[in-house]
């Protein structure tokens, strides 16, 4: 069946099997940020935005995304390297393979909510798992940045 | 791993329907569940054209759709206004952000899961379900019903006046529930829904009228008791089904008392 979808801004059209998960779909062009880590629609590691809302993109079929907008880390790097570095600075990350999932739901929460607090941050982040570091990093990564914008 | 070799998106519920009827094929919802089956699906059908992801609201009524998600419940300032917070509650710590962006709540209505905090939440409200082609019936009715091959459309709560409220024991947070405990006070009529027993919520009425005098102290702690000694509790890997007797009080009490604020 062929979808039409728009990937990090580029249009493709494609002939693709009913069954395809959409994180094949993106990976199969070149977005390997995208990682299939639970396969039970927990960790968080294939968030994808679609139509700039985050979700699970190893429990979607690609046929669905036809005649969305589909963003990965890939084509959010600008966005994205705003707050990446205070994350870094934290140590948040040993293996970095959560990552590109945490900064994705990132940027969905900072656009939603540009303000949010550490309760409202750990909310949003809560499908995100890390088996390297217990969170705390991350958090302190993302209050360092909001804090550091308030001061700009 | 399931595999579905053609997928197609119904240009109307008559179509989706006819598709329906056939065995082998399967309505997609939010598919959160459904990728976790094994089998063969020869057409997936998709109602994601036909509109069904909208929140409706009226004066008499919340009109939700079949592919309304579960954020979208979370979020939706009327029905939380309604229920004082209950609805946001009942789906705040299913997984994460992304997952409630494609979980339907058709889906979890349809789904009728042992484990639904949705089908709890709702069971406590004057709300019914309409399916494509058997009309509009109680939430409770259509929860004790087989699984056929009808469409779920809408989900329906109709505003009646009353106070609503919501718990959940997790083991951790974005885990599957150990327990689930809804109640509602309409009319001066209590309604208790107790789920994740792990089977299936279940109504709790009081037929002893334990509470005829009002939500207290005394009285949430007797009905407690009530609802402990008559929801039928299993164990499994989360819970013994001691622990879950036990935590039916606990949360029975805790709910009825938060609900009139606290006492």
């Amino acid at each position: 069946m062929e979808i039409k979808l728009k990937l990090n801004g580029k249009m493709i059209t494609e002939d693709i099997e009913a069954d395809l998960l959409l994180i094949d779909f993106v990976r199969s062009h070149g977005c390997f940020s995208v990682k299939r880590g639970c396969e039970t629609s927990n960790c968080g590691l294939c968030t994808v935005l679609m139509d700039g809302t985050p979700i699970l993109s190893c429990s979607m079929l690609a046929a669905r995304a036809s005649g969305h907008e589909i963003q990965t880390l890939e084509g959010l790097q600008q966005e994205a390297s705003e707050f990446v570095g205070f994350i870094a600075d934290q140590g948040a990350d040993q293996c970095g393979f959560c990552n590109p999932g945490f900064v994705m739901n990132t940027i969905a929460l900072l656009r939603e909510n540009p303000d949010p607090t550490d309760d409202e941050i750990r909310a949003y982040l809560a499908g995100n798992l890390c088996r390297c570091s217990g969170y705390e990093g991350q958090l302190r990564g993302i209050r360092n940045f909001l804090n550091s914008r308030k001061r700009c | 791993m399931m595999n579905i070799k053609t997928y197609v998106r119904a240009q109307s519920l008559e179509e989706a329907w006819q598709l329906n009827q056939k065995r082998s094929n399967r309505i997609v919802g939010g598919m959160l569940w459904m990728k976790m089956s094994n089998g063969n699906v020869t057409t997936a059908i998709d109602l994601c054209d036909l509109g069904l992801n909208i929140i409706e609201e009226d004066e008499e009524a919340f009109s939700i759709g079949a592919y309304a998600t579960l954020r979208q419940l979370e979020l939706h300032e009327g029905l939380n206004a309604y229920t004082s917070g209950a609805i946001r509650d009942a789906v705040k710590d299913i997984i994460g952000v992304q997952f409630r962006n494609l979980a339907t709540a058709g889906g979890s209505i349809w789904g009728r899961f042992g484990f639904s905090d949705v089908l709890t939440v709702f069971l406590t409200m004057d709300c019914y379900v309409e399916l494509y082609k058997g009309g509009i019936l109680p939430l409770a009715e259509f929860a004790a019903m087989k699984k056929d091959n009808d469409i779920l459309v809408r989900i329906i709560v109709k505003k009646q006046p009353g106070a609503f409220r919501y718990n959940a024991m997790r083991i951790q947070r974005t885990d599957f529930p150990v327990l689930t405990c809804a109640a509602s006070e309409i009319n001066g009529k209590v309604t208790l829904a107790i789920g994740a027993r792990p089977g299936k919520a279940v109504i709790v009425t009081d037929e002893e009228e334990i509470l005829k005098n009002g939500i207290t102290e005394e009285s949430a702690e007797a009905f407690s008791r009530y609802a402990a000694a008559h929801v039928k509790t299993e164990g499994n890997i989360r819970g013994s089904a001691a622990y879950r007797t036990r935590l039916v009080q606990v949360l029975t009490k805790r709910t009825l008392t938060e609900m009139k604020g606290g006492l």
